[in-house]
C-alpha cells in the first residue's frame, strides 16, 4: 500500500472540499501518513479468494448494481405528503424566493 | 434514595400505584441536573418546559387509570445525533449549531408513542467519531467516577448522565463501539442491537452500514425495556430489518444453565490491562458457577479489526457527510467568492479536526487508484471478521469479552495521537464488523475505583441470548448497584 504525501493531501483535500493550511497540510500529512502505515496490516491478509462485504444482511438489501446477490426492498411507488418547505427552508443559511440561496453560478452577462 | 436514582421499572410500578407522579420525577431529575451537571457536563441542551408537559400528560393518563406504557412519564436522554422535532439538533459540531430538525427520527416517534419525558440532547464525540467525547465542538463531559477521566465515546453523554442519575436511560448511538466502550468506562449497561433492528431514519449518518441506535439504562431490565420500545422494521429505512420483535422482557431468566459462553483467546493480549483481565475472568467464573459451559474459543482476525475499521467508517462517512455544503441547513461561511469556495469554507470552518481527519483518510480510500487496494480490501477483511464470528457462533450461544481494553482515562491523554485513541475501540469494532447485538454490563472495579464492563455478544438477532445472560450476571452481583459520588462541589469521594 502507498503512503501519502503533501501533494496528495492537497488532492485529496480539494476532492473532499475541505481547504487547509500550509500548517494544517504538514500536520494531516504526517498524521494519515502513519494511520495508514498502520493499516498496511491489512496486507498481511491474503484475499484474492475472498468476497467483500458491503452489508451484513445482503440477502435483505437493495445495493445498486452490487455482485452481493442481493434482492430489492421496494415499497409500493405512492405520494405521499413530505415536510412543508417553510419548514425546510426555516433551516437555510439563504433563501431567495422559496428556493435555497447560494452564491451565482452563472453570469448574467451571457 | 431520590427518585432519580431508581431504575425505569422500579419507577413504573410506583407511577401505576399512584405513589408518586411523573411530574415529581422530573423534578427529581432536574433537581440532580442542577446539583452535578455542571461538574458533569453530559447535556447539550435541556428541554426542561416539554419534559414538563409530558411529565403533566402522563400523570393524567396515569390518573385516569389508562392501561400505560413501561417508559410513560419516565425522564429519557437523548444522544444529540438524533433528530428531534422541534429541538435542536447538533451532533456535537459546529457545522449544525443551529439546526432544528423539522422531524422525529422513528425512534423518538416510538419513544413519544410510550409517553417518554425527553429531558435534553446529551453531548457527544463530534458526528460520532471519537472514543472519549473530547471531540465535541461544544463541551468536555467528565466521567461521574472520576472527573479527571473521559466517560468514554463516542456516546460519553448519554452514558455519563445515566451514571449521574441525571437521567433514568437514555439512547446512544454505536459505529465500533460508540454505546458499550462508555457504558463500560461509566460503569452502566448499554446495547448495542443487532443491524437492522432499529430504524435508523432520522440517526444522523456515520458510517451507514455500521450505524444503530441502542440504549443506555442502570439495569438489564431497563435495557429491555427500551428496546422493545425502539426495535421494529420501518418503511422509511430500507436497512432496517423486517423480523419479529420479541418482547425483552420474556428472556430476563435468571438461569444459564446449559449455555456455552465462549471466551475468545485474541481479545485477552498485552494491549489488555491487567486489572481489567482479573475483573472479566472473575465475571467469566461467576457465568461457570451458575452452570454455564466455558469454551475457549478464537476468532483469529480480530487484530485486523481497527484497520478494517478506520476504512469502512471514515469511507462511508466521507460520502454521508458530504451533504454539509452550506445550502440547505447548518452553518455557512459568510463572505464567500463563488460555490466551491463557498464549499470548502464553510467544510473547514464547520468541520472539528477529527472530522476533517476521517473525511480526509475516507475520501483517499476511496479516491481513484487507491480504491482497490483500501477499500475494497477492507471489505474482503470485513468478510473474514465476519466469518470468526459465524463458525463461532455454530459452537457457542454467547461470546464474552472485556469491553474496552483500558478504564477510563484522563482528559487530554490521548488527543495528541489519533492512533493511540482509535485503538481503544479494539474490543467493540469486531462485533461492529458483523453487524452483531452487544451489550456492556458492569463487572467491577479497578483499584481506583473506576468501572469495567464485560462485553456480551451474541449472533445475529439472539439479542435474547444476550439479555438473559447479562441479566442472570446482574442478578447474581452487586456491581451494577453501586453509584458514583459526585458531591454539589464536584469532588468525587
Amino acid at each position: 500500500m502507498a503512503t501519502i504525501t503533501t501533494e496528495g493531501v492537497r488532492h485529496v483535500a480539494n476532492l473532499a472540499r475541505l481547504e487547509f493550511n500550509e500548517e494544517e497540510t504538514g500536520h494531516f500529512t504526517e498524521q494519515l501518513a502513519r494511520i495508514l502505515d498502520y493499516i498496511g496490516k491489512l496486507n498481511e491478509l491474503e484475499t484474492d479468494d475472498v468476497p467483500p462485504t458491503s452489508h451484513i444482511h445482503p440477502h435483505q438489501v437493495f445495493i445498486m448494481g452490487s455482485q452481493t446477490g442481493a434482492t430489492h426492498v421496494a415499497k409500493p411507488d405512492v405520494v405521499k405528503p413530505s415536510c412543508p418547505r417553510e419548514e425546510v427552508l426555516a433551516n437555510a443559511p439563504e433563501v431567495e424566493e422559496g428556493y435555497f440561496g447560494v452564491p451565482r453560478v452563472v453570469d448574467r452577462s451571457h | 434514595m431520590s427518585l432519580c436514582e431508581l431504575t425505569a421499572h422500579a419507577l413504573h410500578e410506583k407511577l401505576k400505584n399512584r405513589e408518586i407522579t411523573s411530574v415529581e420525577l422530573a423534578e427529581s431529575v432536574y433537581a440532580r441536573i442542577d446539583a452535578v451537571e455542571p461538574h458533569v457536563k453530559g447535556y447539550l441542551t435541556l428541554t426542561k418546559e416539554l419534559a414538563f408537559e409530558q411529565a403533566g400528560l402522563a400523570d393524567t393518563g396515569f390518573q385516569n387509570g389508562d392501561a400505560m406504557p413501561a417508559l410513560a412519564g419516565i425522564p429519557i436522554a437523548v444522544k444529540d445525533v438524533i433528530c428531534t422535532k422541534g429541538v435542536r439538533t447538533t451532533c456535537a459540531s459546529k457545522i449544525l449549531e443551529t439546526f432544528v430538525p423539522p422531524y422525529n427520527a422513528t425512534v423518538m416517534t416510538k419513544l413519544h408513542e410510550q409517553g417518554i419525558v425527553m429531558l435534553g440532547k446529551t453531548n457527544m464525540d463530534e458526528f460520532a467519531m471519537g472514543s472519549s467525547t473530547e471531540n465535541s465542538a461544544y463541551q468536555i463531559t467528565h466521567n461521574p467516577w472520576d472527573l479527571d477521566t473521559i466517560p468514554g465515546g463516542s456516546s460519553g453523554g448519554s452514558a455519563a448522565v445515566v451514571s449521574a442519575d441525571t437521567a433514568i436511560c437514555s439512547l446512544g448511538s454505536d459505529t465500533g463501539g460508540s454505546i458499550r466502550q462508555p457504558a463500560a468506562l461509566c460503569g452502566v449497561v448499554g446495547m448495542k442491537p443487532t443491524y437492522g433492528r432499529v430504524s435508523r431514519y432520522g440517526l444522523v449518518a456515520f458510517a451507514s452500514s455500521l450505524d444503530q441506535i441502542g440504549p443506555f439504562a442502570k439495569d438489564v431490565t431497563d435495557c429491555a425495556l427500551v428496546l422493545n420500545a425502539i426495535c421494529g422494521s420501518d418503511a422509511l429505512d430500507a436497512t432496517s430489518v423486517d423480523v419479529p420483535v420479541p418482547d425483552f422482557t420474556q428472556c430476563l431468566i435468571n438461569d444459564v444453565k446449559g449455555l456455552k459462553i465462549g471466551v475468545p483467546k485474541e481479545y485477552f493480549t498485552s494491549a489488555l490491562d491487567a486489572e481489567i483481565a482479573d475483573c472479566i475472568h472473575t465475571a467469566i467464573a461467576v457465568l461457570e458457577s451458575l452452570g454455564a459451559t466455558i469454551e475457549e474459543i478464537s476468532l483469529p482476525h480480530t487484530e485486523y479489526a481497527i484497520a478494517t475499521y478506520y476504512i469502512i467508517a471514515p469511507a462511508e462517512a466521507s460520502a454521508n457527510l458530504a451533504r454539509y455544503d452550506g445550502v440547505r441547513y447548518g452553518y455557512r461561511h459568510e463572505n464567500p467568492e463563488d460555490l466551491i469556495g463557498m464549499y470548502k469554507r464553510t467544510r473547514s470552518e464547520g468541520f472539528g479536526e477529527e472530522v476533517k481527519r476521517r473525511i480526509m483518510l475516507g475520501t483517499f480510500a476511496l479516491s481513484a487508484g487507491y480504491q482497490d487496494a483500501y477499500y475494497k480490501k477492507a471489505q474482503k477483511a470485513r468478510t473474514l471478521i465476519k466469518s470468526d464470528f459465524d463458525a463461532a457462533f455454530e459452537k457457542v450461544d454467547v461470546i464474552a469479552t472485556p469491553t474496552s481494553p483500558t478504564p477510563a482515562f484522563k482528559i487530554g491523554e490521548r488527543t495528541a495521537d489519533p492512533l493511540q485513541m482509535y485503538l481503544s475501540d479494539i474490543m467493540t469494532t469486531p462485533a461492529s464488523h458483523a453487524g452483531l447485538p452487544g451489550i456492556s454490563v458492569p463487572c467491577g472495579f479497578v483499584e481506583s475505583g473506576l468501572p469495567v464492563g464485560l462485553q456480551l455478544l451474541g449472533a445475529p438477532f439472539a439479542e435474547e441470548k444476550v439479555l438473559q445472560v447479562a441479566y442472570t450476571f446482574e442478578q447474581n452481583t452487586e456491581h451494577h448497584r453501586q453509584k458514583p459520588q459526585i458531591g454539589t462541589d464536584g469532588v468525587v469521594s
